[in-house]
Protein backbone atom coordinates (compact mmCIF):
# COMPACT_ATOMS: atom_id res chain seq x y z
CA UNK A 1 0.00 0.00 0.00
CA UNK A 2 1.11 3.39 -0.91
CA UNK A 3 1.76 6.23 1.59
CA UNK A 4 -1.25 7.98 0.02
CA UNK A 5 -3.22 5.01 -0.24
CA UNK A 6 -2.81 4.47 4.40
CA UNK A 7 -3.24 8.54 4.61
CA UNK A 8 -6.33 8.42 2.80
CA UNK A 9 -7.55 4.98 4.75
CA UNK A 10 -6.20 6.65 7.99
CA UNK A 11 -8.05 10.24 7.02
CA UNK A 12 -11.23 7.34 6.29
CA UNK A 13 -14.50 9.70 4.88
CA UNK A 14 -16.29 11.86 7.17
CA UNK A 15 -20.16 11.42 7.39
CA UNK A 16 -21.02 14.83 5.96
CA UNK A 17 -18.44 16.61 3.90
CA UNK A 18 -18.87 20.23 2.58
CA UNK A 19 -16.52 21.45 -0.36
CA UNK A 20 -15.60 24.90 -0.23
CA UNK A 21 -12.13 24.86 -2.06
CA UNK A 22 -13.73 26.37 -4.93
CA UNK A 23 -10.64 28.85 -5.67
CA UNK A 24 -8.37 24.90 -6.25
CA UNK A 25 -10.60 22.88 -8.44
CA UNK A 26 -14.11 22.70 -9.66
CA UNK A 27 -16.18 19.68 -10.65
CA UNK A 28 -18.05 20.17 -13.56
CA UNK A 29 -21.94 21.00 -13.01
CA UNK A 30 -24.46 17.55 -14.64
CA UNK A 31 -25.97 19.60 -17.27
CA UNK A 32 -22.76 20.95 -18.76
CA UNK A 33 -21.08 17.57 -18.30
CA UNK A 34 -24.56 16.44 -20.23
CA UNK A 35 -23.87 19.07 -23.04
CA UNK A 36 -20.16 17.79 -23.61
CA UNK A 37 -20.69 13.58 -23.17
CA UNK A 38 -21.89 13.84 -27.19
CA UNK A 39 -18.85 15.97 -28.30
CA UNK A 40 -16.42 13.01 -27.13
CA UNK A 41 -18.55 10.13 -28.43
CA UNK A 42 -20.27 10.87 -31.51
CA UNK A 43 -20.51 14.85 -32.33
CA UNK A 44 -17.66 16.94 -34.25
CA UNK A 45 -14.67 15.83 -33.33
CA UNK A 46 -12.97 16.33 -36.99
CA UNK A 47 -10.41 19.38 -36.46
CA UNK A 48 -12.32 22.69 -37.68
CA UNK A 49 -9.11 23.61 -39.93
CA UNK A 50 -9.72 20.43 -42.49
CA UNK A 51 -11.32 20.67 -45.88
CA UNK A 52 -14.10 17.95 -45.18
CA UNK A 53 -17.72 17.84 -43.97
CA UNK A 54 -16.64 17.15 -40.47
CA UNK A 55 -14.06 19.78 -40.40
CA UNK A 56 -16.30 21.84 -41.58
CA UNK A 57 -19.11 20.91 -38.89
CA UNK A 58 -16.72 21.18 -36.13
CA UNK A 59 -15.84 24.81 -37.56
CA UNK A 60 -19.38 25.85 -36.97
CA UNK A 61 -19.78 24.45 -34.20
CA UNK A 62 -16.78 26.55 -32.88
CA UNK A 63 -18.26 29.63 -33.98
CA UNK A 64 -21.95 29.04 -32.61
CA UNK A 65 -19.89 28.31 -29.02
CA UNK A 66 -17.92 31.55 -29.30
CA UNK A 67 -20.67 33.55 -29.52
CA UNK A 68 -22.29 32.59 -26.65
CA UNK A 69 -19.31 32.67 -24.64
CA UNK A 70 -18.84 36.36 -26.01
CA UNK A 71 -22.46 37.40 -24.97
CA UNK A 72 -22.21 38.13 -21.99
CA UNK A 73 -19.18 39.87 -22.20
CA UNK A 74 -20.67 42.19 -24.48
CA UNK A 75 -17.78 41.34 -27.14
CA UNK A 76 -16.88 40.40 -30.61
CA UNK A 77 -17.14 36.65 -30.68
CA UNK A 78 -13.72 36.71 -33.19
CA UNK A 79 -12.23 38.25 -30.02
CA UNK A 80 -12.01 35.41 -28.48
CA UNK A 81 -9.20 33.40 -28.31
CA UNK A 82 -9.17 30.02 -26.72
CA UNK A 83 -6.50 28.70 -24.41
CA UNK A 84 -6.01 25.79 -22.11
CA UNK A 85 -6.00 27.50 -18.82
CA UNK A 86 -6.40 31.11 -17.49
CA UNK A 87 -2.65 30.87 -16.46
CA UNK A 88 -1.90 29.95 -20.34
CA UNK A 89 -4.52 33.50 -21.13
CA UNK A 90 -2.06 35.11 -18.21
CA UNK A 91 1.23 34.27 -19.77
CA UNK A 92 -0.33 35.01 -23.23
CA UNK A 93 -1.48 38.15 -22.52
CA UNK A 94 1.97 39.43 -21.05
CA UNK A 95 4.45 37.63 -23.46
CA UNK A 96 2.61 37.66 -26.32
CA UNK A 97 1.86 41.39 -26.27
CA UNK A 98 5.65 41.93 -25.73
CA UNK A 99 6.58 39.67 -28.31
CA UNK A 100 4.94 42.35 -30.74
CA UNK A 101 5.61 45.27 -28.85
CA UNK A 102 9.40 46.07 -28.77
CA UNK A 103 9.65 49.52 -28.37
CA UNK A 104 8.22 50.32 -24.94
CA UNK A 105 9.87 48.32 -21.92
CA UNK A 106 7.59 48.89 -18.82
CA UNK A 107 5.32 45.97 -17.54
CA UNK A 108 3.17 46.94 -14.19
CA UNK A 109 0.90 44.81 -12.52
CA UNK A 110 -0.60 44.99 -8.85
CA UNK A 111 1.04 43.53 -6.07
CA UNK A 112 -2.42 41.23 -5.41
CA UNK A 113 -2.27 39.61 -8.85
CA UNK A 114 -2.50 35.96 -9.35
CA UNK A 115 0.93 34.47 -9.61
CA UNK A 116 0.34 33.19 -13.09
CA UNK A 117 0.67 37.36 -13.55
CA UNK A 118 3.41 38.48 -10.86
CA UNK A 119 5.70 35.66 -12.34
CA UNK A 120 5.06 36.15 -15.82
CA UNK A 121 5.49 39.46 -15.88
CA UNK A 122 9.19 38.80 -13.57
CA UNK A 123 9.95 36.46 -16.11
CA UNK A 124 10.56 39.53 -18.52
CA UNK A 125 13.28 41.05 -16.32
CA UNK A 126 15.35 39.00 -18.86
CA UNK A 127 14.58 40.39 -21.67
CA UNK A 128 15.24 43.52 -20.69
CA UNK A 129 11.80 44.94 -19.43
CA UNK A 130 10.98 46.46 -16.84
CA UNK A 131 8.50 45.48 -14.33
CA UNK A 132 6.57 47.94 -11.64
CA UNK A 133 4.60 46.34 -8.94
CA UNK A 134 1.58 49.06 -7.68
CA UNK A 135 0.75 48.35 -4.06
CA UNK A 136 -2.25 47.90 -2.68
CA UNK A 137 -4.41 49.51 0.15
CA UNK A 138 -5.15 47.14 3.40
CA UNK A 139 -8.23 45.86 1.87
CA UNK A 140 -6.38 44.91 -1.41
CA UNK A 141 -7.25 47.61 -3.81
CA UNK A 142 -4.57 49.02 -6.36
CA UNK A 143 -3.59 52.33 -5.16
CA UNK A 144 -4.70 54.57 -8.15
CA UNK A 145 -2.20 57.48 -7.42
CA UNK A 146 1.33 55.46 -7.45
CA UNK A 147 -0.54 53.87 -11.01
CA UNK A 148 -0.62 57.51 -12.36
CA UNK A 149 2.83 58.47 -10.80
CA UNK A 150 4.35 55.28 -12.61
CA UNK A 151 2.72 55.31 -16.37
CA UNK A 152 5.25 56.78 -19.07
CA UNK A 153 5.51 57.00 -22.58
CA UNK A 154 7.64 53.44 -21.84
CA UNK A 155 5.04 51.77 -20.59
CA UNK A 156 3.57 48.58 -22.45
CA UNK A 157 0.63 47.33 -20.39
CA UNK A 158 -0.64 47.40 -17.35
CA UNK A 159 -2.40 44.52 -16.36
CA UNK A 160 -5.10 44.41 -13.02
CA UNK A 161 -7.22 41.66 -12.00
CA UNK A 162 -10.72 42.94 -11.66
CA UNK A 163 -11.48 40.60 -8.59
CA UNK A 164 -9.24 39.24 -6.02
CA UNK A 165 -8.92 35.51 -6.05
CA UNK A 166 -7.87 35.26 -2.14
CA UNK A 167 -9.33 37.79 -0.50
CA UNK A 168 -12.17 39.13 -2.76
CA UNK A 169 -11.78 42.93 -3.43
CA UNK A 170 -13.69 43.91 -6.75
CA UNK A 171 -10.70 46.23 -8.28
CA UNK A 172 -11.06 49.75 -9.39
CA UNK A 173 -11.23 48.55 -13.24
CA UNK A 174 -12.55 51.11 -14.54
CA UNK A 175 -10.76 53.94 -12.96
CA UNK A 176 -7.51 52.87 -13.41
CA UNK A 177 -8.52 52.13 -17.22
CA UNK A 178 -9.49 55.76 -17.13
CA UNK A 179 -6.04 57.03 -15.86
CA UNK A 180 -4.10 54.75 -18.34
CA UNK A 181 -5.92 55.56 -20.92
CA UNK A 182 -6.21 59.31 -20.26
CA UNK A 183 -2.54 59.53 -19.94
CA UNK A 184 -1.55 57.72 -23.08
CA UNK A 185 -4.04 55.95 -25.14
CA UNK A 186 -1.57 53.45 -26.96
CA UNK A 187 -0.67 51.66 -23.46
CA UNK A 188 -2.47 48.67 -23.61
CA UNK A 189 -4.61 47.12 -20.43
CA UNK A 190 -5.31 43.71 -19.50
CA UNK A 191 -7.27 43.06 -16.60
CA UNK A 192 -7.35 38.83 -15.48
CA UNK A 193 -11.01 38.60 -14.86
CA UNK A 194 -10.99 34.71 -13.79
CA UNK A 195 -12.78 35.26 -10.50
CA UNK A 196 -14.93 38.15 -11.85
CA UNK A 197 -16.20 36.43 -14.50
CA UNK A 198 -20.05 35.18 -13.92
CA UNK A 199 -19.84 37.01 -10.06
CA UNK A 200 -20.13 40.75 -10.93
CA UNK A 201 -21.26 42.51 -13.70
CA UNK A 202 -18.77 43.01 -16.46
CA UNK A 203 -19.24 44.78 -20.12
CA UNK A 204 -15.93 45.41 -22.04
CA UNK A 205 -18.40 46.58 -24.64
CA UNK A 206 -18.43 49.42 -22.52
CA UNK A 207 -15.33 49.09 -20.53
CA UNK A 208 -13.01 49.29 -22.77
CA UNK A 209 -10.03 46.76 -21.76
CA UNK A 210 -7.55 45.25 -24.10
CA UNK A 211 -7.06 42.52 -23.00
CA UNK A 212 -9.10 40.23 -20.31
CA UNK A 213 -8.80 36.79 -19.15
CA UNK A 214 -11.84 34.36 -18.67
CA UNK A 215 -12.00 30.59 -16.85
CA UNK A 216 -14.73 27.87 -17.15
CA UNK A 217 -13.57 25.81 -14.06
CA UNK A 218 -14.30 29.15 -11.88
CA UNK A 219 -17.72 28.13 -12.91
CA UNK A 220 -18.55 24.67 -13.16
CA UNK A 221 -17.16 24.69 -16.73
CA UNK A 222 -14.32 21.62 -17.22
CA UNK A 223 -10.67 22.41 -16.73
CA UNK A 224 -8.50 22.06 -19.54
CA UNK A 225 -9.97 25.51 -21.63
CA UNK A 226 -9.95 29.30 -21.16
CA UNK A 227 -10.30 32.50 -22.66
CA UNK A 228 -8.18 35.48 -23.65
CA UNK A 229 -10.44 38.39 -24.85
CA UNK A 230 -8.25 40.29 -27.32
CA UNK A 231 -9.94 43.77 -28.81
CA UNK A 232 -9.87 44.08 -32.44
CA UNK A 233 -6.71 45.95 -33.60
CA UNK A 234 -4.09 44.38 -30.97
CA UNK A 235 -0.86 43.01 -32.09
CA UNK A 236 -0.45 39.68 -29.95
CA UNK A 237 1.92 36.68 -31.05
CA UNK A 238 1.38 33.25 -29.81
CA UNK A 239 3.80 32.24 -27.39
CA UNK A 240 4.52 28.87 -28.27
CA UNK A 241 5.07 27.12 -31.84
CA UNK A 242 2.79 23.86 -33.05
CA UNK A 243 0.45 23.47 -36.18
CA UNK A 244 -1.75 26.48 -36.83
CA UNK A 245 -5.88 25.67 -36.62
CA UNK A 246 -8.45 27.58 -36.08
CA UNK A 247 -6.91 28.77 -32.71
CA UNK A 248 -3.51 30.43 -34.01
CA UNK A 249 -2.32 32.06 -30.16
CA UNK A 250 -2.74 28.62 -29.03
CA UNK A 251 -1.92 25.97 -31.74
CA UNK A 252 -3.16 22.45 -31.21
CA UNK A 253 -5.79 20.45 -31.82
CA UNK A 254 -9.10 22.06 -31.04
CA UNK A 255 -11.28 20.44 -28.20
CA UNK A 256 -14.57 21.02 -29.14
CA UNK A 257 -16.17 18.83 -25.77
CA UNK A 258 -14.10 21.51 -23.57
CA UNK A 259 -15.62 24.32 -25.52
CA UNK A 260 -19.62 22.69 -25.46
CA UNK A 261 -19.01 22.64 -22.03
CA UNK A 262 -17.12 26.09 -21.32
CA UNK A 263 -20.12 27.41 -23.39
CA UNK A 264 -22.83 25.55 -21.38
CA UNK A 265 -21.24 26.62 -17.89
CA UNK A 266 -21.66 30.09 -19.37
CA UNK A 267 -24.88 30.07 -20.62
CA UNK A 268 -26.11 28.67 -16.73
CA UNK A 269 -23.85 31.12 -15.17
CA UNK A 270 -25.67 33.99 -16.74
CA UNK A 271 -29.05 33.22 -17.20
CA UNK A 272 -29.22 32.92 -13.98
CA UNK A 273 -26.68 35.38 -12.52
CA UNK A 274 -29.24 37.33 -10.40
CA UNK A 275 -30.45 34.42 -8.51
CA UNK A 276 -26.88 33.04 -8.06
CA UNK A 277 -25.37 36.01 -6.89
CA UNK A 278 -28.38 36.20 -4.09
CA UNK A 279 -27.83 32.64 -3.33
CA UNK A 280 -23.76 32.83 -2.79
CA UNK A 281 -24.13 36.42 -1.13
CA UNK A 282 -26.20 35.85 1.74
CA UNK A 283 -24.35 32.43 2.26
CA UNK A 284 -21.22 34.37 2.29
CA UNK A 285 -22.29 37.02 4.76
CA UNK A 286 -24.23 33.97 6.99
CA UNK A 287 -20.74 32.31 7.11
CA UNK A 288 -18.03 35.33 7.24
CA UNK A 289 -20.42 37.48 10.21
CA UNK A 290 -21.11 33.81 11.57
CA UNK A 291 -17.72 32.93 11.92
CA UNK A 292 -16.36 36.15 13.27
CA UNK A 293 -19.43 36.63 15.93
CA UNK A 294 -18.55 33.04 17.09
CA UNK A 295 -14.66 32.63 17.70
CA UNK A 296 -12.68 34.87 19.53
CA UNK A 297 -9.82 36.74 18.04
CA UNK A 298 -10.24 36.53 14.06
CA UNK A 299 -9.83 38.90 11.81
CA UNK A 300 -11.80 38.89 8.20
CA UNK A 301 -8.88 39.76 5.20
CA UNK A 302 -9.91 41.48 2.22
CA UNK A 303 -12.97 44.19 2.04
CA UNK A 304 -16.70 44.29 3.14
CA UNK A 305 -20.14 44.96 1.78
CA UNK A 306 -19.88 46.16 -1.77
CA UNK A 307 -16.24 45.57 -2.53
CA UNK A 308 -16.06 42.37 -1.86
CA UNK A 309 -17.04 39.29 -4.40
CA UNK A 310 -19.93 37.76 -3.40
CA UNK A 311 -18.45 34.54 -3.03
CA UNK A 312 -15.55 35.17 -1.07
CA UNK A 313 -14.84 34.40 2.87
CA UNK A 314 -11.13 35.20 4.55
CA UNK A 315 -10.71 35.06 7.42
CA UNK A 316 -7.68 34.69 10.18
CA UNK A 317 -7.92 32.85 13.32
CA UNK A 318 -4.93 34.05 15.60
CA UNK A 319 -3.47 31.37 17.58
CA UNK A 320 -3.53 28.61 14.95
CA UNK A 321 -0.94 27.48 12.17
CA UNK A 322 -3.33 27.13 9.08
CA UNK A 323 -2.04 24.13 7.37
CA UNK A 324 -2.75 22.34 10.80
CA UNK A 325 -6.40 23.96 10.27
CA UNK A 326 -6.70 22.75 6.55
CA UNK A 327 -6.16 19.16 7.91
CA UNK A 328 -8.67 19.53 10.80
CA UNK A 329 -11.44 21.12 8.93
CA UNK A 330 -10.95 18.18 6.22
CA UNK A 331 -11.38 15.70 9.24
CA UNK A 332 -14.52 17.07 10.06
CA UNK A 333 -15.54 16.94 6.04
CA UNK A 334 -14.64 20.45 5.36
CA UNK A 335 -12.49 21.45 2.21
CA UNK A 336 -10.88 25.04 2.28
CA UNK A 337 -7.18 26.44 1.60
CA UNK A 338 -4.86 28.49 3.52
CA UNK A 339 -2.62 30.96 2.70
CA UNK A 340 0.29 29.71 5.55
CA UNK A 341 3.70 29.00 4.26
CA UNK A 342 3.50 25.98 5.55
CA UNK A 343 3.09 24.22 1.72
CA UNK A 344 6.68 25.68 0.92
CA UNK A 345 10.11 25.75 2.41
CA UNK A 346 10.73 29.19 1.81
CA UNK A 347 8.51 30.10 4.78
CA UNK A 348 6.76 33.16 3.35
CA UNK A 349 3.00 33.13 3.58
CA UNK A 350 0.91 34.39 0.80
CA UNK A 351 1.99 37.39 -1.26
CA UNK A 352 -1.40 38.99 -1.08
CA UNK A 353 -1.96 38.84 2.76
CA UNK A 354 1.95 40.44 2.89
CA UNK A 355 0.63 42.58 0.45
CA UNK A 356 -2.02 44.08 2.69
CA UNK A 357 0.18 44.53 5.57
CA UNK A 358 -0.81 41.65 7.29
CA UNK A 359 2.14 40.28 9.85
CA UNK A 360 3.40 36.92 9.12
CA UNK A 361 1.53 35.43 12.37
CA UNK A 362 -1.73 36.65 11.16
CA UNK A 363 -1.03 35.32 7.26
CA UNK A 364 -0.32 31.85 8.50
CA UNK A 365 -3.90 31.50 10.42
CA UNK A 366 -5.69 32.32 7.06
CA UNK A 367 -8.72 29.99 5.79
CA UNK A 368 -10.08 30.80 2.21
CA UNK A 369 -13.87 29.23 1.52
CA UNK A 370 -15.15 30.02 -1.06
CA UNK A 371 -19.61 29.84 -2.07
CA UNK A 372 -20.73 28.30 -4.91
CA UNK A 373 -23.95 27.69 -6.32
CA UNK A 374 -23.81 24.25 -5.07
CA UNK A 375 -23.71 24.90 -1.97
CA UNK A 376 -26.74 25.12 0.73
CA UNK A 377 -27.78 26.64 3.49
CA UNK A 378 -27.61 23.37 5.82
CA UNK A 379 -24.20 23.18 4.55
CA UNK A 380 -23.35 26.45 6.26
CA UNK A 381 -24.74 25.86 8.74
CA UNK A 382 -22.96 22.47 9.76
CA UNK A 383 -19.29 24.76 8.84
CA UNK A 384 -21.01 27.47 11.51
CA UNK A 385 -21.40 24.62 14.14
CA UNK A 386 -18.24 23.17 13.64
CA UNK A 387 -15.80 25.44 13.11
CA UNK A 388 -15.56 26.74 16.99
CA UNK A 389 -14.54 23.34 18.01
CA UNK A 390 -11.70 22.90 14.94
CA UNK A 391 -10.39 26.41 16.24
CA UNK A 392 -10.67 25.21 19.08
CA UNK A 393 -8.60 22.13 18.93
CA UNK A 394 -5.69 23.77 16.97
CA UNK A 395 -5.38 26.40 19.38
CA UNK A 396 -4.72 23.95 22.36
CA UNK A 397 -2.15 22.22 20.35
CA UNK A 398 -0.53 26.01 20.28
CA UNK A 399 -0.67 26.08 23.33
CA UNK A 400 0.93 28.88 25.65
CA UNK A 401 3.40 29.53 22.67
CA UNK A 402 3.42 33.50 22.41
CA UNK A 403 2.89 34.62 19.00
CA UNK B 1 -1.85 31.68 -2.28
CA UNK B 2 1.97 30.98 -2.08
CA UNK B 3 3.25 28.46 -4.60
CA UNK B 4 2.04 24.33 -3.99
CA UNK B 5 3.31 21.21 -3.61
CA UNK B 6 1.60 18.09 -2.64
CA UNK B 7 2.34 17.02 0.56
CA UNK B 8 1.52 13.11 0.77
CA UNK B 9 1.75 12.70 4.66
CA UNK B 10 2.22 9.17 6.02
CA UNK B 11 -0.68 7.74 7.93
CA UNK B 12 1.13 7.96 11.34
CA UNK B 13 1.28 11.52 10.86
CA UNK B 14 -2.07 11.75 10.81
CA UNK B 15 -2.46 9.63 13.46
CA UNK B 16 -0.46 11.81 15.32
CA UNK B 17 -1.67 14.76 14.49
CA UNK B 18 -5.31 13.53 15.04
CA UNK B 19 -4.31 12.16 18.63
CA UNK B 20 -1.04 13.78 19.54
CA UNK B 21 0.55 12.20 22.26
CA UNK B 22 1.87 13.82 25.52
CA UNK B 23 0.81 17.33 24.74
CA UNK B 24 0.14 20.84 26.87
CA UNK B 25 2.36 22.65 29.01
CA UNK B 26 4.44 21.00 31.51
CA UNK B 27 4.03 22.59 35.44
CA UNK B 28 6.73 20.64 36.78
CA UNK B 29 9.32 20.66 34.07
CA UNK B 30 12.31 20.41 34.67
CA UNK B 31 13.82 22.64 31.84
CA UNK B 32 11.63 24.18 29.12
CA UNK B 33 13.19 25.35 25.50
CA UNK B 34 11.27 26.31 22.35
CA UNK B 35 12.46 27.02 18.95
CA UNK B 36 11.51 28.54 15.51
CA UNK B 37 9.68 31.05 15.33
CA UNK B 38 5.71 32.70 14.71
CA UNK B 39 6.63 34.81 12.10
CA UNK B 40 7.67 31.53 10.28
CA UNK B 41 4.41 29.43 11.16
CA UNK B 42 6.67 27.50 12.65
CA UNK B 43 7.42 26.39 16.37
CA UNK B 44 8.00 23.84 18.86
CA UNK B 45 8.00 24.05 22.91
CA UNK B 46 9.40 21.33 24.32
CA UNK B 47 9.20 20.33 28.19
CA UNK B 48 11.72 17.87 30.07
CA UNK B 49 10.99 16.08 33.27
CA UNK B 50 14.16 14.69 34.84
CA UNK B 51 15.27 12.40 37.50
CA UNK B 52 18.68 14.31 37.74
CA UNK B 53 20.62 12.68 39.77
CA UNK B 54 20.79 9.61 36.93
CA UNK B 55 20.27 12.68 33.73
CA UNK B 56 17.05 10.46 32.75
CA UNK B 57 14.20 12.00 30.83
CA UNK B 58 10.82 10.54 33.30
CA UNK B 59 8.69 12.59 31.05
CA UNK B 60 8.30 15.20 28.15
CA UNK B 61 5.61 17.27 26.25
CA UNK B 62 5.73 19.66 23.57
CA UNK B 63 3.30 22.41 22.30
CA UNK B 64 3.57 22.85 18.57
CA UNK B 65 2.23 26.70 16.17
CA UNK B 66 3.10 24.29 13.27
CA UNK B 67 1.77 22.49 10.56
CA UNK B 68 0.55 18.18 10.61
CA UNK B 69 3.74 17.65 10.45
CA UNK B 70 5.37 20.07 13.30
CA UNK B 71 2.75 18.49 15.58
CA UNK B 72 3.06 14.90 14.44
CA UNK B 73 7.10 15.43 14.73
CA UNK B 74 7.17 16.71 17.97
CA UNK B 75 4.74 14.22 19.41
CA UNK B 76 6.84 11.50 18.00
CA UNK B 77 10.03 13.08 19.12
CA UNK B 78 8.50 12.74 22.99
CA UNK B 79 7.81 9.08 22.98
CA UNK B 80 11.04 8.17 21.14
CA UNK B 81 12.68 10.20 24.40
CA UNK B 82 10.30 8.41 27.22
CA UNK B 83 12.89 6.86 29.92
CA UNK B 84 15.79 8.05 27.65
CA UNK B 85 18.65 9.14 29.23
CA UNK B 86 19.98 12.35 28.12
CA UNK B 87 23.22 10.98 26.10
CA UNK B 88 20.35 8.90 23.88
CA UNK B 89 18.26 11.77 23.44
CA UNK B 90 20.43 13.98 22.37
CA UNK B 91 21.87 11.32 19.61
CA UNK B 92 18.46 10.96 18.05
CA UNK B 93 18.40 13.08 14.17
CA UNK B 94 15.90 14.24 12.46
CA UNK B 95 15.97 11.58 10.38
CA UNK B 96 15.60 9.03 12.74
CA UNK B 97 12.30 10.92 13.79
CA UNK B 98 11.18 11.12 10.12
CA UNK B 99 11.95 7.44 9.90
CA UNK B 100 9.57 6.45 13.00
CA UNK B 101 6.54 8.85 11.09
CA UNK B 102 6.83 6.78 7.83
CA UNK B 103 8.73 9.50 6.15
CA UNK B 104 8.08 13.38 5.77
CA UNK B 105 8.04 14.87 2.50
CA UNK B 106 10.88 16.43 1.56
CA UNK B 107 10.01 19.63 2.45
CA UNK B 108 9.22 18.81 5.64
CA UNK B 109 11.85 17.54 6.90
CA UNK B 110 12.98 20.86 8.63
CA UNK B 111 9.48 19.76 10.79
CA UNK B 112 11.51 16.86 11.99
CA UNK B 113 14.91 19.00 12.41
CA UNK B 114 13.00 21.90 14.65
CA UNK B 115 11.47 19.34 17.24
CA UNK B 116 15.22 17.95 17.25
CA UNK B 117 16.78 21.25 17.87
CA UNK B 118 14.40 22.23 20.62
CA UNK B 119 15.29 18.91 22.43
CA UNK B 120 18.86 19.73 22.27
CA UNK B 121 18.21 23.30 23.18
CA UNK B 122 16.38 22.15 26.31
CA UNK B 123 19.02 19.47 27.14
CA UNK B 124 21.46 22.42 26.52
CA UNK B 125 19.76 24.74 28.58
CA UNK B 126 20.11 22.14 31.12
CA UNK B 127 23.21 22.00 31.46
CA UNK B 128 23.95 25.63 31.32
CA UNK B 129 20.93 26.42 34.33
CA UNK B 130 22.43 24.63 36.73
CA UNK B 131 25.82 25.04 35.76
CA UNK B 132 27.20 21.66 35.08
CA UNK B 133 29.95 20.21 33.77
CA UNK B 134 29.06 19.88 29.70
CA UNK B 135 29.38 15.72 29.60
CA UNK B 136 31.84 14.57 26.94
CA UNK B 137 28.36 13.41 24.30
CA UNK B 138 27.27 17.15 24.19
CA UNK B 139 29.58 19.36 21.78
CA UNK B 140 30.53 22.86 22.74
CA UNK B 141 29.49 23.66 18.96
CA UNK B 142 25.87 23.53 18.23
CA UNK B 143 24.94 21.01 16.36
CA UNK B 144 23.23 20.98 12.65
CA UNK B 145 19.36 20.92 13.93
CA UNK B 146 20.29 23.67 16.65
CA UNK B 147 21.69 25.57 13.85
CA UNK B 148 18.77 25.09 11.56
CA UNK B 149 16.05 26.67 14.42
CA UNK B 150 18.98 29.84 14.65
CA UNK B 151 18.76 29.76 10.82
CA UNK B 152 14.83 29.81 11.10
CA UNK B 153 14.45 32.61 13.99
CA UNK B 154 16.91 34.81 11.70
CA UNK B 155 14.70 34.90 9.13
CA UNK B 156 11.87 35.62 11.15
CA UNK B 157 14.08 38.75 12.33
CA UNK B 158 14.34 39.49 8.38
CA UNK B 159 10.86 39.19 8.16
CA UNK B 160 9.49 40.87 11.02
CA UNK B 161 11.93 43.66 9.92
CA UNK B 162 10.63 44.06 6.69
CA UNK B 163 6.96 44.29 7.96
CA UNK B 164 8.07 47.44 10.47
CA UNK B 165 9.16 48.74 7.20
CA UNK B 166 5.78 47.88 5.24
CA UNK B 167 4.00 49.74 8.38
CA UNK B 168 6.32 52.99 8.02
CA UNK B 169 5.18 52.52 4.68
CA UNK B 170 1.53 53.18 4.87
Amino acid sequence: MSNIEGLLKQHGKPDKEVYLDWENGSLVDKEVYAEMRPYYLERTFGNPAITHRMGWETLDFFMKAKTKIAKPLNIDPQALALTHSFSESNNLAIKGIAKMNKKRKKIIVSEAEHLSVIHTAKSMFSDQYKVEIIPVSNDGTMNLDILQERINDDTLLVSLQAVNHEIGTIQPVKEALEIVKDKDDSILFHTDATSAFGRIPIDYGKVEVDLATINSNRILGPKGIAGLYIKDGIKIKSIYEGQLSLEILSPDVENPALLAGFAKAVEIQFNRFDEIKNHTQNLRDKLLYGLQTSIERTEINGPSGERRAPDNVNISYLGCEGEALTVECSMNGIYVSSGSACTSRVLMPSHILTAIGRKPEVAHGSLLMKINRLNTEEQINYVLERMPKIINRIRSITGGIEL
Amino acid sequence: MSSRIPLPYAPRVLELFQNPQNLGRMEDATVYAAAGSPACGDMIAFYLKLDEPNALIIKSSFESYGCASNIAAASQLTIMIENKSLEEAWKITWADVSEALGGLPSVKTHCGSLAVGALRRAIRTYYKEKELKLPTWLPEELSKDEKHALEEEALAEKLAKKYKLLEKRD
